[in-house]
């Protein structure tokens, strides 16, 4: 296996690869996306119009209300959603959202994760054994 | 996670499917944010309006639903957030048949699990406030701050799934904010300048949630000059979880864990300072206001109004007509009490609706925006206009007088 790899601190769900949508910048799900658009909506968000689907969002930290607990479960159900979620810092909303909807998700590391992780990057997230993790497999 | 032998049969399905897919729910999230165990909650508080529900979260809930009724029912008082609609206006808003329909279904699936359907953000004016050191496990991220800030009661952002879970099981994970050690401030905000108007609040609020970053982080508020009402409370909480993800805030002097700064300073822990003042209040505001000289609709909402505030929309409308839409949200229990004493006629005979039971970001905002033409909204909430903004609106953030101006002048600003 080649690649830098940067540990979590925490994460849950399955393996999977995607290319990342970075930003740094926050993430709810009622506050910042057209969900059936599958995009970034709200003006100021660093990737407004960007389509999330099928990617691995890295980004900087849930923010917003309660209502992503119910949506990743929506989101997915339709499957217009992201491929997994990286943030460095994540609030309870995301981790029971991620635990509803069994959604990749991973959080907490010794570095600002959205400059680690290049907008486009192919990436690995393993969030399956004691120590989780994002690999950079290209840069993109 | 250490559980108890309730606990353990919880898990092993000795309480039905319900009972056991809430605990193992609950010791994923606890196992990720760390908990060492689950803390006995007193009530719960669910956010589950059917935007964010959808058909397969509504599904999800009848199937729960549809289980013998000893395996489905909450065990501790249950109560529920505002609806996606209010069922008398939803012709007025536009709303259409399929939304009326999703939420009614949930709605039946709820009160089949025992939920009482308050339908409010303000169960903490209305319903039944905590007290000091109460464990509970509530929704909405504005009954969350409140409570946990102004009341004092030990509650993390519990969303619609793991609030459930609460109720049916009468737990949730010990984490974040029943713990005394996270309770402590981690930045203190010098405030310059005490805000008059409920906006100014929220702006205020809106500010320091910005410089918190994220829901881990707790500020002390020091040099209001003022024991602000639960108005106020409202919407400077309110604001701040909404643009910083905040559950908690201290209010030197005001709030009960706070008489003193030092009282939640660790003692040795650094924390971060800042100096906030009339000037970036204004700033704050005038970011939402720029280049809108009019707007579509107004509206009051987020958090429901409460009654005194109610009345205060009525007597800045009497002998005047609003001239475009006018929405005043409040909740069912505000509602009788708004009828009776008159206030509700007196602001519906002046062109404005006074609806009951929602919330007005949670009832297919955008749907709704498209079907009545609405782009531009004046409100006094910086709550609503931090979330609108994604769902395709141009807000702008005034005071209650200021929009009622607008609304009886056609919606010129």
């Amino acid at each position: 296996m080649s690649g830098r790899i940067f540990p979590a601190k925490a994460g849950m769900g399955r393996k999977v690869e995607g290319r990342a949508l970075t930003a740094k910048d926050g993430f709810s799900a009622r506050y910042d996306l057209d969900r059936v658009r599958g995009t970034f909506s709200r003006p100021e968000h660093k990737l407004a119009g960007e389509s999330y689907v099928g990617r691995v969002l890295v980004l900087d930290a849930a923010k917003g209300g309660v209502a992503t607990a119910w949506m990743l479960h929506e989101m997915k159900a339709r499957g217009v959603m992201p491929a997994a979620l990286v943030l460095n810092a994540v609030n309870p909303i995301m981790v029971q959202g991620a635990a509803l909807a069994d959604f990749t998700m991973i959080s907490g590391f010794d570095l600002d994760i959205t400059q680690a992780i290049p907008n486009g990057a192919m990436v690995e997230v393993d969030p399956t054994g004691p120590h989780p993790f994002i690999r950079l497999m290209a840069p993109g | 996670m250490k559980l108890t032998d309730e606990e353990e049969a919880l898990r092993a399905g000795h309480f039905g499917p319900a009972a056991q897919w809430a605990i193992e729910h609950q010791i994923k999230v606890g196992d990720y944010l760390g908990a060492a165990d689950l803390v006995p909650v007193s009530q719960a508080h669910i956010m589950a309006d059917t935007e964010s529900l959808g058909v397969a979260g509504v599904e999800w809930l009848e199937r729960m639903a549809r289980l013998p009724v000893e395996q489905r029912r909450v065990r501790i008082p249950t109560i529920s957030d505002p609806r996606g609609t209010d069922f008398a206006a939803a012709h007025r808003l536009k709303q259409q048949a399929w939304m009326l329909d999703l939420e009614q279904r949930a709605i039946a699936a709820f009160e089949a699990l025992g939920v009482l359907m308050t339908n409010t953000c303000i169960n903490y004016q209305t319903i039944m406030p905590p007290v000091l050191g109460e464990h509970v496990a509530y929704g909405d991220t504005g009954v969350v701050i409140y409570s946990n800030s102004v009341c004092g009661a030990r509650s993390n952002f519990e969303g619609g799934p793991s609030a459930l879970s609460a109720g049916i099981t009468g737990r949730t994970p010990r984490y974040g904010y029943h713990l005394d050690e996270r309770r402590m401030a981690t930045l203190v905000v010098n405030v310059g300048w005490t805000p008059r108007e409920l906006n100014d609040w929220g702006d205020l609020g809106g500010i320091v949630g910005r410089l918190a970053g994220d829901y881990w982080q707790v500020p002390a508020i020091v040099g209001i000059e003022r024991i602000p009402g639960s108005d106020e409370m409202k919407h400077f909480g309110a604001a701040m979880a909404s643009y910083g993800s905040v559950a908690l805030f201290h209010m030197v002097g005001v709030t009960p864990e706070a008489q003193r700064i030092g009282d939640v300073l660790a003692p040795g822990g650094a924390v971060r300072r800042f100096e906030v003042g009339m000037a970036d209040v204004r700033t704050f505001q005038e970011g939402y206001a720029k280049a809108i000289d009019s707007v579509d609709v107004v509206v009051f909402s987020a958090p429901q109004l409460s009654l005194v505030e109610i009345a205060q929309v009525a007597g800045l409308l009497d002998g005047r007509r609003a001239t475009i839409p006018l929405l005043v949200v409040t909740s069912l229990q505000v509602k009788p009490d708004a009828d009776r004493m008159g206030l509700t006629a007196r602001i519906e005979g002046a062109g404005a609706s006074v609806l009951s039971g929602m919330c007005f970001y949670q009832s297919y905002a955008r749907e709704m925006a498209e079907a009545n033409g609405w782009k531009r909204l004046a409100t006094n909430s910086a709550k609503l206009t931090n979330i609108l903004g994604g769902y395709g609106y141009q807000p702008a953030l005034m005071s209650m007088a200021a929009c009622i101006d607008a609304a009886c002048n056609g919606g010129r600003i």
